[in-house]
């Protein structure tokens, strides 16, 4: 058994009803796991693109792309997992303002490269966009000072353009 | 009812129900043959069968509700084993979908995880599109079963119709031809392997492989065994045979496997009925696995030289490739691999002993006898399935019908309708237990009223006989649960239903019972009553090596 290790998993879908729920009930059914997963629209209104990040050994990882491709509503597989390849994830973060953290919120904003976008007089929301580890080196952060809730996005992710 | 017609439908299973009145009262104007059977799941197994039987889909019509919910069984059954079926479910009206409305369930969701692929048709335009995509999914690759459910509206609607063409579909073209590369990776290990064994399995029966593979084998002299869904892909009385692999297989086919050198995979899935103890599995082998299907090819057993095709096409192209390869020096070595495994064979041979009481094997072993072999043989699940396996030996393919994989009871039966009506010339015998043939046995007057000359031979010990041999092996004989003594008398059974019943009850009687049967042109139940606590054997208990089996 090879160690696990984590994977981002590109699919072009069907954009019907139903397909991601084939999508995560192969997952259940089979007994992988998700650990992430974005659906969307692509320009193509017939095709949404399923970004999942999975983990498992190599052997699991092998079963969940050649099941993936399996399904019909599946129209293309694309393990990124060691392909050039860039990877996001979104968090909004509200954060507690205290009049004495304002500024110190406000230098880190400006340090991760994030964005206030909402202000109200007892909280920030900010917007942190990034790699899994910046997000969470963010939030240690911001844990610190006082975090009220927050919604994260999973991974999306597309492979780089060879660069000539 | 136009697209039935040009995808060859000729026979469909059903039962009626109020939001598909409108497709019944159509399907009758047809020539198309509806059977009404008594329990939607019955009628699965029955396409099922008919689909084996025939080498065609079969094809079921249900209403919604409950008639959808009842086939789900005879659907996953199929799908375990790669049938071609389809399903089509009536649905309430779209604008009620969602509702909680009267007889609705959301069977493309409860039957996502157990059929190939599945469609809910919203548009009457998508409908012809639909069900022409349907066959050809179920039919075409790794076959399977594809449900399409039908709202009412959609089907009550009156739309002008033009015969879509075969469909082209973007997201599904299923890998037939093997890699070349692969094809000589292969012929190199075979021409080096000094113990060879052939693994075939249901994919050589699902691929019409069976000459192919016959003349591989004794082109390249090469013993073969075979999980239960692919007996009869090779012959069952030839020299090169081994018998069943698995839990229950021959002890030779067992020892070979686990001492064999190569073990050449064609059309199985190593499935842990099979192998065992996973990593004791052929642990001294290479092994070449040929599978149509990608997510078979190390799922369970690390493969040395994996081919992704169907196996009719690869066998084909191996075949012409040992064709120009010298085989003198190789078919030496050949003599002692197959006289260690003649020696196995004369030492440890399947074997029972007849008493005074009748012994099920004896039974099926009759059986064997008095049709010559030739009789398309369906089976319950349980030791009379086991039984069935070792004692009937298949010469031909499609003529063993068995729920291999999701192992169902009560599928048997309805089976044997389904074949029976694909082959209205063969002799049709359901081998079936005493608690088996109660799930189902309602459609006893299906056979009758559609006068379908099928057999059906119950082996009775009054126990649901593997459950009891486990307990017994492992359970210090505690039966919780497994007897069956209260039991209807099948012989009454039969005569209500307006079948023949028959009973014996001593050794000397089987041979006049089936012959009286087999003579009868009309719906026969045999009740043979046997010893009660016989249990299979050669046995691997369930987590061991198959080496190591318990024989008696």
């Amino acid at each position: 058994m090879t160690e696990e290790r984590k994977h981002t998993i590109s699919l072009l879908v069907d954009n019907e009803s139903g397909v991601l729920s084939r999508v995560t009930g192969l997952f259940s059914g089979r007994g992988f796991n998700i650990e992430s997963l974005c659906v969307a629209e692509t320009l193509d209104p017939e095709l949404s693109r399923i970004t999942l990040v999975t983990r498992g050994s190599e052997r699991i990882v092998e079963q969940i792309n050649k099941q993936l491709n399996k399904l019909i509503n599946i129209r293309k597989v694309i393990d990124l997992t060691d392909t050039e390849f860039v990877e996001r994830e979104m968090a909004l973060v509200k954060v507690r303002a205290k009049e004495e953290h304002r500024a110190e919120i406000l230098r880190i904003v400006d340090i991760f490269r994030c964005k206030v976008v909402d202000v109200s007089p007892g909280y920030y929301t900010v917007e942190v966009t990034g790699s899994d580890e910046k997000i969470a080196a963010i939030l240690s952060l911001l844990k610190q000072i006082g975090v009220k809730e927050i919604a994260r996005t999973g991974a999306i992710a597309l492979a780089r353009e060879a660069k000539k | 009812m136009e697209v039935l017609k040009e995808e060859g439908v000729d026979t469909i299973f059903g039962f009626p129900g109020g939001v598909i009145i409108d497709i019944n009262d159509e399907l009758d104007k047809t020539d198309i043959r509806y059977i009404l059977v008594r329990h939607e799941q019955a009628a699965v197994h029955a396409a099922d069968g008919y689909a084996r039987a025939s080498g065609k889909v079969g094809v079921c019509l249900v209403t919604s509700g409950p008639g959808a919910t009842n086939t789900v069984t005879g659907i996953a059954s199929a799908y375990m084993d790669s049938i071609p079926v389809v399903v089509f479910t009536g649905q309430v009206p779209t604008s009620l979908i969602g509702n909680d409305a009267f007889q609705e369930v959301d069977i493309v969701g409860i039957t996502r995880p157990c059929t190939k692929h599945n469609y809910l048709v919203k548009d009457p335009k998508k409908l012809a599109e639909t069900v022409r995509e349907a066959f050809h999914l179920a039919r075409s690759g790794r076959p399977g079963p594809v449900l399409v459910d039908l709202p009412k509206d959609v089907s009550q609607s009156k739309i002008s119709f033009e015969m879509p063409p075969p469909p082209k579909m973007k997201s599904y073209s299923p890998h037939t031809e093997p890699h070349k590369q692969q094809l000589e990776k292969a012929i190199k290990l075979i021409l080096k392997a000094k113990k060879p064994v052939i693994f075939a399995g249901g994919g050589v029966i699902l691929s019409g492989a069976y000459k192919e593979l016959t003349k591989f084998a004794k082109k390249l002299n090469i013993p073969v065994t075979a999980s239960l869904m692919g007996l009869g892909g090779f012959p069952g009385t030839d020299r090169l045979w081994l018998g069943m692999l698995g839990m229950h297989g021959t002890y030779r086919a067992n020892m070979s496997t686990g001492a064999c050198d190569l073990l050449i995979g064609i059309g199985v899935r190593f499935d842990d009925r099979v192998t065992g103890k996973i990593d004791t599995f052929a642990q001294n082998a290479k092994i070449i696995h040929i599978d149509i299907d990608p997510t078979s090819i190390q799922k369970n057993v690390p493969i040395t030289v994996p081919i992704v095709s169907d196996c009719k096409i690869a066998l084909k192209q191996l075949n012409k490739l040992i064709e120009k390869v010298d085989l003198k020096e190789l078919l030496k070595s050949r003599p002692n691999w197959l006289k260690q495994i003649e020696e196995w064979k004369n030492t440890t041979p399947l074997a029972y002993e007849q008493t005074d009481i009748i012994k099920p094997q004896f039974v099926v072993e009759k059986l064997y006898e008095l049709t010559k072999g030739k009789a398309i043989i369906t089976t319950e699940v349980g030791q009379n399935q086991m039984w069935a396996a070792q004692y009937y030996h298949f010469d031909q393919p499609n003529h063993f019908i068995t729920s291999g994989g999701l192992g169902v009871m009560g599928f048997g039966f309805p089976a044997a309708i389904g074949a029976q009506l694909a082959c209205p010339k063969k002799t049709v015998i359901d081998i079936a237990g005493d608690g088996s043939i109660q799930m189902n046995i309602q459609e006893l007057i299906v056979a009758v009223a559609n006068k379908l000359p099928v057999k059906v031979a119950i082996l009775n010990n009054r126990y649901l006989g593997m459950v009891r041999q486990w307990q017994e092996l492992f359970y210090d004989k505690r039966y919780a649960a497994t007897n069956m003594e209260h039991a209807p008398d099948f012989v009454k059974v039969a005569e209500a239903y307006g079948a023949v019943g028959l009973r014996a009850t001593r050794p000397a009687e089987v041979e006049e019972i089936i012959k009286k049967a087999l003579a009868t042109p009309k719906t026969v139940i045999m009740d043979f009553v046997v010893e009660r606590e016989e249990c299979v054997y050669p046995m691997v208990p369930a987590g061991k090596a198959i080496t190591e089996m318990l024989l008696a």
